[in-house]
């Protein structure tokens, strides 16, 4: 850092260009391998998945009763089937259940995400086994904690005992949906909680100071400096688990169970129809997911976090040329 | 930044590149298997070595016994248990995803009995050997269950009949001489014993709801899917039946909460105490006589009630099949003949009370005399309606659930319920 003396721009800008060109090529040979990784295990999918949506495979019987081999082409027909043809209305069903889950959940967790930073934040004793607790449900395997509380929301279960009275949680109804929101934002606001309160130690406790100086009460100093300095992080956060939350699959059908109107999502429509052997099906319907939540995704990065890396950007360029941004910790669930 | 992007072109040329090669490569493998792997040589029942079996999860503990005792004797021949899910649904999904990618996990596979014509129709399991069994000491309805096409794909291990689990201290208590044997009798009985629940059986929304409902349609005198394989559902005798459960529902025959009850549920039920009657498999037998059990010895079974006369229970019951794709298919076959031997069958009924598929066991005094109830159980074997046989049976059954739970959680009438399944069963059976 101290040996490298900074060559005047304007002078030398021919050879830094080469050098750059060179540094460029040297990065895209050492990235190619994850490239190469990326494109095996996330772009061949895809692509695979688009193309069997378009077929149709082994739904016929041959003279002897067997399953005929081999794939049809048989165009948008599954797509037709989806949005207009005899899967609409459960496709349009779990749609609004999906859309429901990501909304309620996401808001709810979104919250107790940042009251569990704000919690974990503060100097207190036995601070680290506050924090190690709220961890817990995250560290929990979703399936488990589904069955976990399917004993607390069965017949003669705790639910019922704490609520006195005798709610069928898992039959459909309100109920069910609420199981599940219940269930999905004790596992998962800790997730929040965790990015939250890593965007809270980032905040320099100087601009506290400076502002109860100018007399600012608790409340005013959550709104105008915590929460716009752990925008960047927190965004972030609410991102992961919106995409997690729209491919919700493992809560819904462990706690609740298959074929429940009120829970299902798009997830489990796809693995039904995978289930009976239907991939063409299948695989349309994972595949209308997927452009569901691109744009969720791209939506979501274009209204609100689309300053994210331009901050970071911005923040770099005129002082500090060498600091890397801070590295949240990131987690992702994988499921399915 | 003329760098940068040609450095992206680059990275999105190589990329490109590896789809491509990845795409062509799962093509040309995939062509190459799917042709020959079916006939000919993977017929062939040879090689000897070690094998697993993949079942639902062990819940009386005693397959695993069957192992060691097999392992003890084989021992370069040895046998692993694969516990899946306890939920059948999730059972077959696993099944199906290893014979989809063609693995060789799975040796031999626990099939329920309903399973047989899809996992036979795409190939899934390898014919057996006729001449290896001795196929006339079975009960004759347990090799339907095996067959498709007139050709033998499974070995039947087990079978099952929904048997009616009575309180004898309740009844006693309450001056009942024997078992209901109508579903009038049933609901006279409930009648006259209080401070517990009547009747529940199996009725969450999955594969136990297709057989409780389909009991109940046999029982009343109806069909859910005749003899020809044409759905016959909409008939006054079915209704009667679906209306025996719609109504218990009703007017508090069968508790509320057994809408969310599955097999173990509806045991912890029953061995709490809270019932006076129970629609149950065989394998409650030996669990409920354990300590910790609240109705060691109060209770005992008899043949389910029908509307007018005794029911006909829903065939159960599971076979053993060889998977395709497995290696070591002569131990495989051994190993199949050995779980399904009157010896290996007698050992696992003594310890499990689960129903034995040869019919000479039934007639066995010393079994009698532990299991009082065989003869009882043979006759409702025999009486036993197999449940609709299709290949796309995860179909048909799903149309039979969604049928009967929204009958039964009241959101259509019976007339509907069974009107709309109907249609559905129609255009799941053409073709």
């Amino acid at each position: 850092m101290t040996t490298t003396t900074e060559p005047d721009v304007e002078s030398v800008e021919a050879p830094a260009r080469k050098d750059i060109q060179r540094s460029g090529r040297l990065a895209a040979l050492l990235l190619s391998p994850t490239i190469l990784v990326l494109a095996l295990v996330v772009g061949y999918p895809i692509l695979w998945g688009i193309r069997e949506s378009l077929y149709e495979r082994g739904q016929g019987l041959d003279e002897q009763g067997f399953v005929v081999q081999g794939d049809k082409f048989v165009g948008l027909h599954h797509y037709l089937d989806i949005f207009s043809g005899p899967n609409s209305s459960a496709f349009w069903n779990a749609f609004w259940n999906t859309t429901f889950f990501t909304v309620v959940t996401v808001s709810i967790e979104t919250v107790l995400g940042v009251a569990m930073a704000l919690v974990m934040h503060q100097a207190f004793r036995g601070r680290g086994l506050v924090r190690a607790s709220i961890l817990v449900p995250w560290a929990i395997p979703t399936a488990v904690s589904a069955i976990l509380w399917r004993w607390i929301f069965q017949a003669d279960g705790v639910a019922n005992a704490v609520i006195h009275s005798q709610v069928l949680w898992t039959t459909e109804g309100f109920h069910a949906k609420l199981a599940v929101i219940i269930a999905d934002t004790w596992k998962t606001a800790p997730f929040i909680g965790l990015l939250a309160l890593a965007g809270l130690q980032l905040i320099p406790q100087e601009v506290y100071e400076a502002a109860r100086v100018d007399g600012a009460g608790i409340w005013h100093t959550f709104w105008r400096i915590t929460l716009p300095l752990i925008k960047p992080v927190l965004l972030v956060a609410v991102l992961f688990r919106m995409l997690d939350v729209l491919r919700m699959f493992d809560l819904p059908f462990v706690l609740i169970g298959a074929h429940k109107e009120s829970v299902e999502t798009l997830s489990m429509l796809a693995f039904d129809e995978a289930t009976n052997l239907r991939y063409g099906s299948a695989a349309a319907f994972a595949t209308i997911l997927f452009f569901y939540v691109a744009i969720i995704a791209y939506a979501f990065v274009k209204l609100l976090g689309a300053d994210i890396l331009g901050q970071v950007r911005e923040q770099r360029k005129p002082q500090q040329p060498r600091r890397t941004p801070k590295r949240v910790p990131v987690r992702q669930e994988a499921t399915v | 930044m003329a760098s940068i992007s040609r450095t992206t072109r680059y990275v999105r040329a190589l990329g490109a590149i590896a789809v491509i090669a990845v795409v062509a490569a799962c093509g040309g493998g995939g062509g190459g298997t799917s042709g020959g792997g079916s006939t000919g040589a993977a017929n062939q029942l040879t090689g000897r070595g070690p094998i697993t079996l993949a079942q639902g999860k062990d819940t009386s503990g005693n397959v695993q016994n069957q192992i060691n005792n097999w392992n003890s004797r084989h021992p370069n021949e040895q046998a692993r248990l694969i516990e899946l899910p306890e939920d059948a649904d999730a059972q077959r999904q696993q099944m199906v995803q290893n014979a989809q990618t063609k693995s060789d996990a799975y040796s031999v596979v626990n099939l329920d009995v309903v399973w047989t014509s899809e996992f036979a129709a795409n190939r899934w399991i390898t014919p057996l050997p006729r001449n290896q069994f001795d196929l006339a000491k079975f009960l004759p309805p347990t090799i339907k269950t095996a067959e498709y096409r007139n050709g033998l794909y499974a070995a039947p291990w087990k079978t099952d009949a929904g048997l009616l689990y009575y309180r004898t201290d309740l009844l006693k208590k309450a001056g009942i001489a024997g078992p209901p044997k109508t579903w009038d009798e049933l609901k006279a009985d409930c009648a006259k014993v209080k401070g517990v629940n009547c009747y529940a059986g199996q009725f969450e929304k999955y594969e136990g709801l297709t057989c409780n409902f389909s009991e109940a349609v046999d029982s009343a005198g109806g069909t859910v899917v005749d003899d020809q394989g044409r759905p016959n559902v909409n008939t006054p005798q079915a209704k009667q039946g679906l209306d025996f459960l719609v109504q218990g529902f009703k007017n508090g025959m069968i508790p509320k909460e057994a809408i969310t009850y599955k097999e173990e549920e509806a045991r912890r039920a029953f061995e709490k105490g809270n019932l006076l009657f129970l629609r149950q498999w065989p394998y409650q037998w030996a669990l409920s006589n354990k300590k910790g059990s609240k109705v060691a010895g109060k209770f005992d079974v008899a043949p389910l009630p029908g509307l007018s006369g005794p029911g006909a229970p829903t065939l159960g019951g599971h076979n053993l099949a060889i998977s395709a794709f497995a290696k070591n298919k002569a131990t495989a076959l051994d190993f199949i003949k050995y779980l399904t031997g009157e010896q290996g069958e007698r050992a696992n009924l003594l310890a499990t009370s689960e129903a034995p598929t040869i019919a000479s066991l039934y007639e066995d005094p010393e079994l009698q005399k532990k299991f009082p109830y065989l003869p009882t159980l043979k006759a409702s074997l025999l009486n036993a309606k197999p449940r609709p046989d299709a290949v796309r049976y995860g179909d048909v059954t799903a149309a039979i659930q969604e049928a009967a739970y929204a009958a039964l959680t009241g959101k259509m009438t019976s007339d509907q319920a069974l009107s709309s399944l109907q249609t559905e069963l129609g255009k799941l059976t053409q073709g």
